[in-house]
């Protein structure tokens, strides 16, 4: 499956997850308690926000310098036999993969979880070869056997329920057995022992590669991926090139938050650490290690806005609180990247001409960032692809009109009064108690933003009309010595009564202006920690 | 303390009486304002669709009506961070602007972040017999960093009792253009928020960002039309439950630090005698709090 497996419309999607409100509760729920852990572990952490400024400093490091840690890996990692494919683009990646296993003449593989592995399609093109590919990590061959993407980057079957998940067994394997899922699992136990045991090629991702040692390190939760990685003579590794970290000091402290933001938990109950082929005297491991470093884009994002996105460590703590996300699920990115992270890293892997909507689906509340360990400012990134995009040419000719309107509009006050008191005439007219209902939806301008709910008038005497009146009469009255009198109440409605018949023209009192500035420099004193500004990674080539 | 207030533009379009209640308070609090006439709209509408280029008109518009004040005091914790951060992108190659926008960004607060963090007032004596539930906005909360001056203001309102709704801080779907551009996906996330607020059971729900008050009071209107829901729940700005202050009550202005006694208020003494140092002239309105907001 590669990167993108829906390229119907955005609202389209949308409109197929809303049909299916099982799987909207079902990702709601599991939100609602990763989220719930993931705060807990932060909060219980004195140092949880130290530890991401760190790590965003260690990542931001060798992505400046990634050309020298690729070079250190790869030296490292050839020292412990493994062998090195550079792979530009995904195709090479998977052209790299299938000399690998022609050469072990084997027509099957086991696999654990990878997300690099799905966004250049390593099942489908090896079933294509007639390579047959068994998943091993539970969620992963629930999706497998039942063909559905992935709708989430660390629990890809979060949108399935016990019973569904019986079903795809039942129905496939001719499970007989209840939903009780430790029951599923053991018969997927089962299934998958035999499997593990005759594999003779095995396929992993990589969480974090270590220049110091030549290092593959796995984190998973059912220790699949250790035997995915031990057991067969012939390990493949698929790693992004900017997956890389100095030393094992670092995994330290990208682990802990990688475990947190993703599970809400201390550690994990997995950690493998493959360290190049099986050496002498040891039981076990891959007599044949090759580690595939795919680019498929990335270097691009080196030296841009978007070198930050590159921090991501793939934990989903930025989907887990997306209220967009929580509404569309997973699979209304159409992407296997999905949420905030998905919106910024999708188009810039696979540029924008087909992912051109997903940046604005976002709310830009920046609930992302605040949870990002890797302090990636996820929503300002989402913003500058929006920029890119217009800048680029993008926008739709009536999106240009209406905004360069609208910009003319709302920078004159002299247009703007005049335009608000139209609107407030119309609204006036079409509206009821003070309010635009559902019956106004068709007007193009608003978008259906009435179908579902109300929008209150623009009113007749705005606000800096008011504030002018108000102004004058404390002049007149304090003139007079008398009580100043301030705007009427709010009504029921929350219509507001003109506080006069006749707003004053403004007369404002001056302020004295002050010209000091000089406290201003200090301002967007953004610590920018870099090191160094070399950015120029070749594509690990 | 002279200040220049920045009403955003809902507030001045469709809200004008959020923006008065808001003078109100201020206004008793010490403070003479001032609304510069040359300013509409902080030009996030425009940057936060991609649209930055066109409009720079609109921030430089503001930027200039702005600059000179040396507090500026906002409505909009969304309109404050783009003239505190996001607009700042826009100028990187005009020195002229970028000044103007440092200063700008150095001299506006929010609000409650106004009151309670540079006039150290938490209790402005207001009064509500009430129960609410407050929704703490996105930009506000996350990226000014404004999470508990609003809640300590209101926790200071004599009467009211706080119900906390699930989720306060998740965004209610508005996000300016989004709910235009993608309706769908909007009116799902407002409407969750909604059926959060309803849970509640609260009498008010209070906002400090009127963006995120007018779309869950639209969707909240709809509910009550369409049957589905019986609960009228009111929405109102915190300026406004601020601003219900009985008629006659009155307390000393706040010097520099914290210092408004919480029971400053006299009684329903009459309002217009100056037996009080620095008391700011004020009354509340005409009518009592109470029925000021007895509906």
């Amino acid at each position: 499956m590669p990167l993108l497996y829906d390229t119907e419309p955005l609202a389209k999607r949308v409109e197929n997850v809303e049909e299916d409100s099982f799987k909207q509760h079902a990702i709601q729920n599991a939100q609602d308690s990763i989220g719930a852990k993931r705060n807990q572990i932060a909060e219980s952490d004195p140092l949880w926000d130290e530890k991401c400024n760190q790590a965003a400093i260690i990542r931001d490091h060798v992505l400046d310098n990634l050309d020298y840690y690729i070079k250190e890996f790869v030296t490292n990692a050839e020292s412990h036999g493994a062998q090195i494919h550079f792979a530009p683009k995904g195709e090479d990646a998977i052209n790299e993969i299938l000399d690998i296993i022609k050469e072990t003449g084997e027509t099957s593989v086991i696999k654990s979880k990878s997300m690099m592995s799905e966004e250049i399609g390593v099942d489908s093109s090896l079933e294509e070869h007639g390579i047959k590919v068994t998943e091993t990590d539970c969620a992963e061959n629930i999706l497998q056997t039942c063909k559905q993407p992935p709708s989430h980057i660390v629990v890809p079957a979060l949108h399935l329920d016990r019973s569904h998940i019986r079903d795809v067994y039942r129905d496939t394997y001719g499970y007989k057995g209840s939903d009780d899922p430790q029951e599923i699992t053991h018969f997927l136990r089962h299934l998958l022992r035999p499997v593990f045991l005759s594999g003779h090629v095995g396929i992993t991702g990589c969480n974090f590669g270590i220049a110091q040692t030549g290092t593959c390190t796995l984190v998973t939760n059912e220790g699949n991926a250790r035997m995915v990685s031990g057991l067969p003579e012939t390990l493949i590794v698929v790693l992004g090139i900017d997956r890389l970290l100095p030393d094992l000091d670092a995994l330290d402290i990208m682990n802990s938050l990688l475990v947190g933001s993703a599970v809400g938990a201390k550690m994990t109950s997995s950690l493998t650490l493959n360290t190049g082929k099986r050496h002498e005297g040891e039981a076990d491991g891959p007599v044949h290690m090759h580690i595939v470093m795919v680019n498929n884009g990335r270097s691009k994002m080196l030296g841009g806005t978007y070198q930050k996105m590159l921090r991501c460590i793939r934990c989903g703590a930025c989907m887990n609180i997306c209220p967009v996300y929580r509404q569309i699920t997973g699979h209304g990115y159409g992407s296997i990247y999905p949420g905030p992270m998905g919106i910024v890293l999708t188009p810039q892997l696979q540029g924008y001409k087909e992912t051109g909507e997903l940046p604005y689906a976002c709310s830009l509340c920046g609930g992302c960032a605040s949870v990002c360990p890797m302090k990636i400012p996820i929503n300002s990134l989402i913003l500058s692809e929006r920029y890119d995009m217009v800048q680029e040419g993008d926008a739709s000719g009536l999106d240009n009109f209406l905004y360069k309107t609208a910009g003319k509009i709302l920078g004159n006050t002299k247009k703007y009064n005049s335009v608000t008191k139209k609107a407030a005439r119309i609204m006036q007219k079409k509206g009821k108690d003070g309010r635009l209902e559902s019956d106004t939806a068709w007007v193009p301008v608003l978008k259906g933003w009435t179908q579902t709910r109300d929008l209150r008038n623009v009113q007749k005497v705005k606000f800096r009309d008011q504030f002018a009146a108000y102004e004058a009469q404390k002049g007149t009255q304090q003139a007079s010595g008398a009580q100043v009198p301030t705007a009427a109440p709010t009504t029921s409605r929350g219509q507001t009564p003109s506080a006069s018949k006749e707003a004053v023209a403004g007369k404002h009192a001056k302020v004295a202006a002050s010209n000091d500035t000089s406290n201003a420099a200090t301002h967007n004193a953004n610590a920018n920690v870099r090191n160094g500004a070399n950015t120029n990674a070749k594509d690990g080539e | 303390m002279d200040i220049a207030l920045f009403p955003g533009c809902l507030v001045d379009m469709m809200y004008p009486e959020v923006g008065m209640a808001a003078v109100h308070v201020l206004e008793r609090l010490g403070c003479h304002i001032t609304l510069p006439q040359d300013q509409v709209c902080c030009g996030q509408p425009l940057t936060n669709s991609g649209f930055g280029e066109k409009a720079k008109p609109m921030m430089t518009n503001v930027l200039n009506a702005y600059a000179d004040y040396p507090v500026i005091v906002s409505l909009s914790g969304s309109c404050t961070y783009q003239l505190k951060d996001e607009c700042a992108r826009y100028f990187q190659d005009d020195p002229e602007m970028r000044t103007k926008q440092q200063a700008v960004a150095s001299h506006i607060y929010e609000f409650s972040q106004f009151i309670v963090d540079v006039l150290g007032v938490t209790d402005v004596g207001a009064e509500l017999n009430a129960s609410f539930t407050y929704r703490a906005s996105c930009h506000l909360t996350r990226m000014l960093g404004v999470k508990t001056e609003p809640l300590e203001l209101l926790s200071h309102v004599h009467g009211l009792r706080y119900i906390e709704m699930q989720a306060p801080a998740r965004c209610c779907g508005f996000g300016g253009t989004f709910s235009v551009k993608e309706p769908d996906i909007s009116s799902q996330m407002v409407h969750e928020k909604a059926e959060h607020v309803l849970a509640t059971e609260a009498d008010y729900l209070v906002g400090a960002d009127q963006a995120c008050l007018l779309n869950i009071e639209g969707a909240l209107e709809h509910m009550y039309e369409t049957g589905q829901t019986k609960r009228q729940i009111k929405v109102r700005n915190l300026a406004q439950i601020l601003d219900n202050v009985p008629k006659g009550k009155r307390f000393y202005m706040p010097s520099k630090s914290n210092a408004v006694p919480n029971d400053a208020a006299v009684g329903n003494a009459p309002t217009n005698d100056a037996t009080l140092d620095n008391a700011p002239a004020f009354a509340s309105s005409q009518t009592s709090a109470d029925a000021k907001e007895a509906n």
